[in-house]
């Protein structure tokens, strides 16, 4: 069960691996996530499905590594078994009825934006991707988006790779030119979702944003995912993860999205002296 | 002739200064003489009011009667027949409005302790017990169950008896339901739950774990593509409900659900687990029912001080009586005719209070008890570094959302006939929380156990026909 039949390094903090799990590859579309417990200790966390391949039953996720959960996943190697591998959960990306759409990557969240731009690229709408790093050692899927894109833009806060600038300076490039799209969709970190959906707002373009916020059933059980969009509370698991950009407050999801950071980093480092001890 | 002293004989507990230190079961079980005392203060009454007050019919002066004989095996059995989960009911079943109301000896005097003495036969056969019993010879037919919940073991429990193959799937990583999720080690031993579901396995119960119905599986695929002939649906009532008051997304605002999964499935409070859980100082707990005590209890365990938040007076606290008590012997305050109106949070986006109105009861409401109305003026602030809201809880969507043709009620629960538990779709099933919203261990295993005995009839029925 949930053995791991391929893992990559992606870059030298995010890593890809391609898990037997026959009954989610039958089912699982993009923006739909996983649950994962590497063992019998583990928590439970979700990661979002970044590939799937229905005829081989495996499903594909890539991570970057974080905290103590993550750290220990990248502990696994091909042949290797995931103790719990649930899913697929939350609700599918809409892709149906589009033209053209803009797709919005940053970071390890290109993981997440890539089979969304690859079901839309298959479905014939037009994809313009806008993908950014940090610094062109983090650069990840930049050949796949390639392939799935009708145009594609690169960008790096340090201008170490493609152009030197945030994804919003292309994107607000692209609609000062008069570019128009029947959607934008972002995936990324917190603040960036929160400025490209504040740009779109301005251009009265309908934004679509991933969420994926601290989560433990994944199921609607625990409420621990929620979060204010439009004013009112939503469930991530069972109501997104996508939701409205216009209407998420991101402020709010950045605050609680800290809720474990401190737990994290201790974790984190315990696990890494246990590491060093092995070797 | 009857032991004629007026109180039930006490439940030996552990010391509360002890216990708000571990999370072992508070409650320690009568011994073999204390069962047989208080079985002899039953009058044994020929019209048994007690029984009537059970929601799955236990035969209660019967099985007491043998355990005044010195039989607690036979006791076992008697509540067996009717009871798919005696250790769990004995120790989890409101006793106080249920069998124990309608005993005569609560007249003048307590009750007889019918709970605590189901318990004991309980835990007297589970200590005993040798071989598990081996599966039923196979009828050939197959059933699929939705939930591994009270109400799913026990409709599974009696599928499995009568011979049907029965597969039980389950969302989380571990079978149990609320028995393990919510309900914390204190009160219910995780080890009595994994017995029970253990006996169930050995009995040909498949259980498969990580398996969402709706998500990974629907339940037209467990039709057509897996061969089930009927589908119970006992999937709980899972959506933990919030207040809709200001501040309510703060870091430390957490639903009973959150708070509990935490603790019991992920065991957040031991040392190897990767879960974290925050381990408040001052911790508020709104809500006045099981789960209420509950998150306040395993609070307390994590060293905090803590406060239960109550909008209406102590009489109308739906929790058991002795989770109330217990909570009161470890030290945990309650605010009565209490209401939070907003939650507050610092400049890093952290709780550090709750804003508060008083109550006080006006007329009755729809449910019968006083409706809490706000005194004007009466705002106050209590300093708190966590909250913790245990309002009630919802039935999941997931499945509605996912099955054609299963009506449900405005307020999400499966409409179902009642004697039955027949959904309006053809050979689908339902019972526990799922229909009802948020009810009692017993209750939903009395669904199932209806479910379990209807879906039987309509297999053979078909069966019948079709040779």
């Amino acid at each position: 069960m949930n053995r791991i039949v391929e893992k990559a390094v992606l870059n030298f903090t995010v890593t890809r691996m391609v898990v037997h799990a026959p009954l989610v590859a039958r089912k699982a579309e993009p923006g739909q996530f996983i649950i994962l417990r590497v063992d019998e200790n583990g928590e439970r966390i979700p990661l979002t499905v970044a590939d799937y391949d229905r005829q081989a039953g495996t499903v594909t996720i890539i991570f970057q590594i974080v905290g103590a959960t993550t750290a220990k996943l990248n502990r696994l190697n091909v042949g290797d078994e995931i103790c719990d591998f649930v899913g697929p959960l939350g609700r599918p990306t809409e892709t149906a009825g589009y033209r053209k759409v803009a797709v919005v990557g940053g970071g390890v969240g290109c993981a997440i934006a890539y089979p969304v731009a690859k079901k839309l690229h298959q479905q014939g709408c037009k994809v313009h991707s806008i993908i950014g790093f940090r610094t062109r050692e983090l650069v990840i899927l930049e050949a796949a988006f390639a392939a799935v894109s009708d145009w594609l833009c690169c960008m790096s806060d340090d201008g170490s790779f493609g152009r030197k600038g945030l994804v919003t300076d292309a994107l607000r490039e692209l609609l000062e030119a008069g570019e128009k799209y029947d959607a934008v969709i972002t995936i990324g970190p917190l603040p960036m979702m929160k400025y490209v959906c504040l740009l779109t707002k301005g251009y009265h373009i309908k934004t679509v944003a991933s969420m994926n916020p601290i989560m433990i059933d994944g199921t609607g059980m625990c409420g621990c995912c929620r979060l204010t969009v439009g004013g009112k509370v939503r469930f991530a698991c069972v109501d997104g993860p996508d939701f409205d950009g216009h209407e998420i407050d991101f402020d709010e999801a950045i605050a609680r999205a800290s809720s474990y950071r401190d737990f994290e980093r201790q974790a984190r480092e315990t696990v890494c002296n246990l590491l060093k001890e092995v070797r | 002739m009857p032991n004629m002293q007026p109180q039930k004989h006490p439940m030996p507990v552990q010391p509360p200064e002890k216990r708000i230190a571990n999370f072992e079961e508070v409650a320690l079980g009568y011994s073999r003489q204390t069962a047989q005392e208080e079985a002899l203060r039953c009058l044994g009454c020929r019209h048994q009011p007690c029984v009537s007050g059970c929601p799955v019919q236990v035969h209660i002066p019967d099985f007491i009667r043998q355990l005044a004989a010195g039989d607690p095996e036979g006791a076992y059995q008697t509540i067996a027949q009717t009871n798919a989960l005696p250790a769990v009911c004995g120790r989890v079943c409101p006793q106080e409005n249920q069998c124990e109301k309608n005993c005569v000896r609560g007249i003048r005097g307590e009750p007889v302790a019918i709970g605590r003495l189901e318990r004991y036969a309980a835990d007297v056969h589970n200590a005993a017990e040798k071989g598990a019993s081996s599966p039923a010879a196979a009828n050939g037919h197959k059933v699929a169950i939705v939930g591994s919940g009270p109400s799913g073991l026990a409709c599974a429990g009696d599928l499995a008896r009568k011979g049907y193959a029965v597969t039980i799937f389950e969302a989380l990583h571990r079978a149990g339901g609320v028995l393990v999720y919510g309900i914390p080690e204190f009160r219910l031993p995780k080890a009595i739950v994994r017995r029970e579901i253990d006996a169930l396995e050995a009995m040909g119960v498949e259980i498969r774990t990580n398996v969402v119905i709706g998500r990974t599986i629907t339940v037209d695929e467990l039709f057509t593509e897996y061969g089930y002939e009927a589908v119970f649906i006992g999937s709980g009532a899972g959506l933990p409900r919030f207040m809709g008051i200001p501040g309510e997304t703060l870091k430390g605002v957490y639903s009973a659900n959150e708070f509990l999964t935490r603790i019991n499935l992920m065991r957040a409070a031991e040392e190897n687990s990767d879960t974290p859980v925050q381990h408040g100082h001052r911790v508020a707990v709104v809500g006045g029912g099981n789960v209420a005590m509950d998150a306040a209890r395993c609070a307390r365990r994590l060293g905090a001080e803590v406060t239960v938040v109550y909008r209406r007076t102590r009489d109308e606290l739906p929790a058991r009586l002795e989770e109330v008590e217990h909570a009161m012997e470890e030290g945990i305050a309650f605010r009565f005719l209490t209401n939070p109106v907003a939650v507050l949070g610092n400049d890093q986006g952290w709780v550090q209070g709750i804003r508060c109105l008083k109550m006080e009861l006006g007329e009755p409401d729809a449910s019968g008890r006083r409706r809490p109305v706000e005194i004007p003026g009466s705002e106050h602030e209590l300093e708190m570094d966590a909250v913790i809201m245990a309002l009630g809880t919802s039935p999941n969507p997931l499945i509605r959302d996912t099955t054609d043709g299963l009506e449900t009620q405005r307020w999400g629960g499966i409409m179902v006939e009642e004697d039955t538990g027949k959904t309006t779709r053809e050979m689908v099933y339902a019972g526990g929380d799922a229909v009802t919203g948020a009810a009692t261990v017993i209750l939903a295993m009395g669904a199932g156990k209806k479910a379990a005995a209807a879906i039987d009839q309509a297999i053979m029925g078909c069966a019948e026909k079709g040779e």
